[in-house]
């Protein structure tokens, strides 16, 4: 496994005002500035507002002030049925939509005791870790053009649109997907798309290697990136951080590992830790990601077992599409799912899943009846926000994008 | 257009640079610059970045080296709003946003078009909750309509290549009745 | 009964009402007054060590007497071990002790369980409502009492006439 670089940092000259031997220097009178970062900026992470004390350039306090996405989701859950709730699942984080299908969809399951046949398990997955080398090429880009670099954004985005047309194939939209169904997915892929994905695997290594040596030995970002925005593991653990940003601390909580779940025990990768919590380790992390993603897919391609790709359980799942509109029995089925929904047993559970920004879950309070009674989503945009105060203070205003792109924070998520 | 009932040129060049006033047509000298400054207008249609949810990431797909916007002219995104003459809404507006929009809009100088971008902008999507406004148009006026969940790129252009047409047949110097600008 | 659960119940045996074990989750039914004492006792513990916050919850059950439940969700990194909290809190007096000197994670996400249920955190640093706006005024969207499309404030725009351009 490679390693993250060593420091090369430029040198930082500073007055010692306690030596003898420096005149003495005039007594400045300050005060405090407050500066509004507000909800619409140049910067790329949405609608969020900073409200920052600044001494000269340095931060004091940064407060986040958020809620300007904030839909009212976990209120419009209670009002539709458990299948209604897939496509605003997408809107969540919607860089990486589909992963948050795959979060509820694997929550709701848990709830009804529901076991996904293997191949629509194996589906799932590629197409996770391919929804994670989306989210994770996005923040690539986005994170380099919030600094300065602004060629990278370009690149990243050229191999995010290969994608985007995979899954425009695959399931008819670009962004928002909905694919994932309870109890498996809603059609099989086409040895067209297999193809693709085929040549998707061979295609990115060498264009990532690209990427990174536009970054990694730029002494610019370097610059502005190490030691930038340090968080210690016991501090990281203490604040519920998850994915990336808690890996980038040295502390190896990734739930694929811990509870594995999917077909994500069926091939061989490994978790990047980085070392020091800076913005440089979580940016190594995530690259590394990306590669691992990527090897778990052309491991996974291989092996696709045969077979459904949607569970026999005609009560809760949906029929297959076609049918519906041809035979009675399926439209029925489906009129009734759809109107009443399917009698949930009572009782509550909580499902963690490891999406490309961190632990995403879902804490489902059911009554018995055909829709959910409470319906809690854990975002880890929101969690992420909690420790921005903490993190900011002692750096200085321009390090601010850096800390929203390090912490990857999308605001349909934090704000729900 | 300075042309008398019977077909016959006017001789007056006075009468036909200030135009025939039976159909209000401004005349040939202005109706030539009218265009001129229309074209130039909706060439360089300025947006200012205003991405709130979803549709922002396919406006930025939009920017990006596959889709181009730039080659429609519209690719300086300003970050400021005094600098930039078009709007592009993309994305679920809520109650809290709302004040900061149209503070954003006031401050837009005219000429200055809206695109509400996606179904969240233009009518509130699927979201009929206590925080999110039922369609951006509720407080501000709109130019174009673009539907769509969110809408590909292509449909987003589709949308600034209308919002074109409209603004070719817009009166410079005299205002037109709204009749007369067709869709 | 969960090996967890009985060294709760030795530690805190008047706190601990109940110990439920579904679909592999383990939830403990605590008093409100003991929440405290409990959470700080399987975070200081070092057979328990739950030292990561994973959320906190609310739930309102209208029909009981005491109405909302508030739900603490904590996992152990070093054992691989999950644990669900949860405390009854009557309508009258929803107030429970905030457990930000233990977790700082705690901070926003009781301060969304207060933006969106009314219940209050006792030395919580600073109990404001986070998503909505300070002065919201219909009350807490999450109550089941309050209507999906709000009571009307979602369609008053006190800023049109306003100069500001």
């Amino acid at each position: 496994m490679p390693q993250p670089l060593e420091d090369q940092r430029t040198t930082v000259y500073k007055v010692d005002r306690e030596h003898p031997a420096n005149p003495t220097l005039p007594t400045l009178r300050t005060e405090e500035m407050m500066l509004n970062m507000g909800p619409q900026h140049p910067s790329t992470h949405g609608v969020l507002k900073i409200v920052l004390s600044l001494e000269g350039e340095r931060i004091v306090k940064a407060t986040p002030v958020m809620g300007f996405l904030h839909r009212g989701v976990e209120k419009l859950a209670e009002d539709g049925t458990y299948h209604q709730f897939i496509p605003h699942t997408d809107r969540l984080d919607y860089v990486c939509a589909m992963y948050n299908n795959f979060a509820y969809c694997r929550a709701v399951e848990k709830l009804l005791d529901l076991k996904v046949p293997p191949r629509a398990e194996y589906l799932r997955t590629i197409v996770a870790e391919v929804q994670r080398i989306i989210g994770h090429l996005f923040w690539l880009g986005t994170q380099a053009l919030d600094i300065g670099a602004m060629t990278v954004f370009f690149y990243t985005f050229r191999d995010r649109e290969i994608l985007l047309d995979f899954f425009d194939e695959l399931c008819g939209a670009r962004l928002t997907t909905s694919w994932y169904r309870i109890g498996g997915v809603e059609r099989d892929f086409t040895p067209d798309l297999v193809e693709k994905l085929r040549q998707f695997c061979d295609y990115f290594p060498p264009k990532l290697d690209e990427y990174i040596t536009f970054l990694d030995t730029n002494r610019i970002w370097l610059s502005r990136t190490k030691g930038v925005a340090v968080i210690s593991a016991e501090d990281a653990i203490n604040f519920g951080l998850s994915g990336p940003t808690l890996r980038g601390s040295s502390v190896d909580y990734d739930l694929r590992k811990f509870e594995p779940y999917a077909a994500y025990g069926e091939c061989q990768w490994s978790v990047p830790v980085g070392k020091n919590g800076d913005t440089y380790d979580r940016y190594w992390v995530r690259v590394e990601e990306m590669r691992q993603s990527r090897n778990m897919v052309k491991q996974l391609l291989e092996k696709i077992p045969d077979g459904p790709v949607m569970a026999d359980m005609p009560s809760v799942t949906l029929p297959p599409k076609d049918k519906v509109f041809n035979d009675l029995a399926s439209m029925i089925q489906q009129f009734k799912l759809f109107s009443q929904g399917f009698e949930a047993p009572k009782g509550e559970i909580y499902c963690g899943t490891e999406a490309a920004k961190g632990e995403l879950g879902f804490y489902i309070v059911s009554d018995g009846g055909g829709k959910p009674y409470r319906l809690k989503i854990r975002a880890p945009s929101f969690i992420h926000m909690g420790a921005f105060d903490y993190m900011a203070r002692g750096y200085m205003i321009a390090d601010i994008v850096t800390i929203f792109g390090t912490y990857d924070i999308v605001m349909g998520e934090c704000d729900r | 257009m300075g042309l008398t009932e019977k077909n016959e040129p006017a001789l007056n060049l006075i009468q036909v640079a200030r135009g025939h006033q039976k159909d209000g047509d401004p005349g040939i000298i202005l109706t030539t610059l009218e265009k001129a400054v229309n074209w130039a207008r909706k060439g360089s249609l300025w947006p200012m970045t205003f991405g709130l949810a979803c549709c922002a990431i396919e406006m930025i797909a939009a920017v990006s080296s596959r889709y181009d916007i730039d080659r429609y002219g519209a690719g300086v995104f300003r970050a400021s709003p005094r600098q930039s003459d078009l709007m592009i809404v993309a994305g679920t507006v809520c109650v809290r946003m709302a004040p900061v929009i149209r503070k954003i809009y006031d401050q837009m100088p005219e000429p200055r078009y809206v695109i509400a971008m996606g179904s969240c902008a233009t009518s509130g999507n699927i979201y009929d909750s206590y925080s999110v406004v039922q369609g951006v148009d509720r407080f501000i006026p709109v130019d174009m309509y673009v539907p769509g969940c969110p809408p590909t790129p292509e449909a987003l252009f589709d949308g600034i290549l209308k919002l074109q047409e409209q603004i070719m047949q817009r009166g410079v110097f005299s205002k037109k009745p709204p009749e007369a600008v067709k869709a | 009964m969960h090996p967890d659960a009985q060294k709760i119940q030795q530690a805190f045996p008047e706190a601990v009402q109940n110990a439920v074990e579904w679909r592999g989750d383990l939830t403990i039914h605590v008093k409100r007054e003991r929440l405290h004492a409990v959470c700080r006792y399987l975070h200081d513990d070092p057979g328990l060590d739950y030292d990561y916050i994973v959320h906190v919850s609310s739930v309102d059950w209208p029909d009981h007497p005491e109405r909302f439940e508030v739900v603490y969700e904590f996992y152990s990194i070093r054992r691989k071990q999950r644990i669900r909290v949860k405390a009854r809190v009557p309508e009258d007096d929803c107030v429970v002790d905030s457990m930000t000197d233990i977790w700082k994670g705690a901070d926003f996400m009781e301060r969304e369980v207060f933006d969106m249920m009314g219940i209050r955190f006792r030395n919580h640093p600073n109990l404001v409502r986070v998503l909505l706006p300070d002065d919201f005024p219909e009350g807490y969207p999450l109550r089941k009492d309050f209507p999906v499309r709000g009571k009307g404030w979602r369609d008053t725009f006190t800023f049109i006439g306003e100069k500001t351009g």
